[in-house]
């Protein structure tokens, strides 16, 4: 199991699960779990369908009770009926939104708000900030998946939350208005906001979170920021270089076997070393003199880090 | 308190907009209008009002009416939640479990309530005006109303618990039926057959009248011939209930007891249920 950030200490923690497990029957979805977030961080859940992110979430929000360990949010047991005061500070955007179809996207919005103890004009300003001012009166039933998606993320948003879980926000959102969202989410977190969104699309979310947490069939298997992901991938960084016309061959030879070459053309070859070995390699080539003509380093993409976690059957 | 009143006024809107509590206006309406129009007619003893034999017909098809109506009103309440997933985001606000029954069992019970005002209120109103029907034993009138509205609220509760306990709307839609045929059908038709079979050697008046009252539909039936004079008298029941024993407060109790404790049992189920 990945032990996570060590100097986390338990005052700063809005989130803290322990050891957490969850069996439906035979089946484990959430696997030894541990999981925690300061105040004012964006982490990201990443996964693919089923790794246990919205059990996760749902553990959070206390809407399940873990089969063992512990959860706590914000100092305490969620699925504890005292816990039901601090959701006027949370805010939920569940995966594929339902709402009562027969009610107006108005209505379903204030219903929610006067819940939260939100104003009826503070609702209609959330409508229009979420491009829905013109649909407001329409029944949810005739809405489309992206303006459900909208006005799921108004309702989460409403009473200002200090906590937010966002489960797949983005899903159904026409690339303009996932900018939009993305506005929103950073507005909220300039503001002191937590949250915690669960994604498959990584490069999406790539530059907004703090932190990200790997899941895959219940488990975590690796979790960190962009950099300590890269870090613990260990994958390899590639070296494209571009030398003059017919000397590739050459180069390749004066390289020598111990380099890792690729693709060898007529006017370039590709050469790939681990982060350690990068500098030294980077000299040897610069001291070919000019038959180097350029250079490009490319360190490994985000995808390949995820898909390389993915791919590995253990967990650290 | 406003919590409660936000969840109740959602239960209502809905019945509103799906014409729910039109079409039960209607259907009680036409009923009770139908009833009393035939209650009119053959009043020869100078006791028995026309009122009193329209209880008598209305809370004899009430009790298959009212049960029906609120059955499928309450059978969908929460287990179309838990389908739709709207029970899930609705648990992340600031609400607590009990509050989302008791306010949605608010909501339901007021629609009962403007059903059976409008329906049967409206009706008596209109025979009085336009017919020569008095207001004589309109007490009785009013005492079946407020006891039809207690049915209902039974048969909301029992809806409810049938609602926490399956998996599927469909399931639960059947099993609504079933309670229907239980209570409003078979139970009785079971008693009365035992009672004929058995020829007064094992089941006394006594262990009769107690069998009447663990049903609430029989309760109410009781309750309702029993309670007034002239009802009683025209309904031809009036031996039975005095000797029995069952006074008012009793069968009242009983019913309340059917209300009370199915409830609780929904609270109790949705407390410990995940999501």
């Amino acid at each position: 199991m990945y032990q996570m950030d060590e100097l986390n200490t338990a005052s700063n923690n809005v989130i803290s699960c322990q050891a957490v497990c969850k069996r439906y029957g035979s089946e484990t979805v959430v696997s030894d779990v541990d999981f925690n977030v300061q105040a004012g961080e964006c982490v990201v859940l990443v996964g693919h369908n089923g790794a246990g992110k919205t059990t996760l979430m749902k553990l959070m929000l206390g809407l399940t009770r873990p089969s063992s360990g512990t959860v706590e949010v914000l100092g305490g047991n969620p699925a504890r009926s005292t816990a039901v005061a601090q959701h006027k500070t949370l805010g939920y955007l569940p995966e594929s939104v339902a709402f009562y179809e027969a009610m107006t996207g108005r209505e379903v919005l204030t219903f929610y708000g006067r819940l939260k103890g939100v104003s009826d004009h503070d609702c209609d300003r959330l409508l229009q900030l979420v491009e829905l001012g013109d649909a407001a009166k329409r029944r949810v039933g005739t809405y489309s998946k992206g303006m459900r998606q909208r006005l799921g993320l108004a309702q989460a948003m409403l009473g200002k939350p200090q906590l937010l879980f966002l489960d797949e926000p983005t899903t159904g959102l026409d690339p303009s208005l996932r900018h939009h969202f993305y506005e929103l989410i950073d507005s909220m977190h300039k503001e002191g906001a937590t949250s915690v969104i669960s994604s498959h699309a990584l490069n999406e979310v790539e530059a907004r979170a703090d932190r990200f947490v790997i899941m895959k069939s219940g488990i975590v298997v690796a979790s960190g920021t962009l950099d300590e992901l890269y870090q613990q991938a260990a994958l390899p960084v590639r070296i494209r270089i571009s030398v003059t016309a017919g000397e590739a061959i050459h180069v390749a030879e004066r390289l020598g076997s111990e380099v890792n070459i690729g693709v060898v053309n007529n006017q370039s070859l590709s050469v790939s070393c681990f982060n350690g070995e990068k500098m030294p390699l980077i000299r040897r080539i610069t001291d070919l003199g000019e038959v180097v003509q350029d250079m490009q380093i490319m360190p490994p993409r985000l995808d390949e880090v995820y898909s390389h976690f993915m791919k590995r059957d253990t967990p650290i | 308190m406003s919590l409660l009143w936000q969840l109740a006024r959602k239960e209502l809107r809905d019945g509103l907009r799906n014409r729910w509590i039109a079409a039960a206006i209607v259907v009680l309406g036409a009923l009770a209008l139908a009833l009393s129009l035939l209650g009119s007619a053959p009043t020869g003893s100078v006791r028995v009002s026309a009122l009193d034999i329209t209880v008598i017909s209305l809370a004899s098809l009430s009790v298959y009416l009212i049960p029906l109506i609120a059955l499928m009103l309450s059978f969908d309440a929460l287990v179309g939640e838990f389908e739709r997933g709207t029970m899930m985001l609705l648990l992340t606000y600031p609400v607590k479990r009990w509050q989302v029954i008791i306010g949605k069992f608010l909501g339901h019970v007021i629609i009962l309530f403007i059903a059976i005002l409008v329906g049967y209120g409206g009706a008596i109103l209109v025979m009085m005006l336009f017919t020569g029907v008095g207001s004589e034993g309109w007490q009785a009138y009013v005492v079946m109303m407020a006891s039809s509205l207690l049915l209902g609220a039974v048969f909301v509760a029992l809806g409810y618990l049938v609602s926490v306990l399956v998996r599927e709307r469909a399931t639960a839609a059947g099993a609504a039926i079933g309670l229907w045929l239980i209570f409003v059908v078979l139970y009785d038709l079971v008693l009365f057959g035992a009672l004929l079979l058995d020829e007064g050697q094992l089941i006394g008046q006594q262990l009769f009248a107690a069998l009447m009252l663990v049903s609430p539909t029989d309760t109410y039936r009781i309750f309702n011939l029993s309670m007034f004079e002239g009802v009683s008298q025209a309904a031809g029941i009036a031996g039975v209930a005095s000797e029995a024993n069952m006074n008012g407060v009793l069968l009242l109790g009983v019913m309340l007891l059917w209300l009370i404790v199915p409830l609780i049992a929904t609270l109790m189920v949705f407390q410990r249920r995940e999501l």
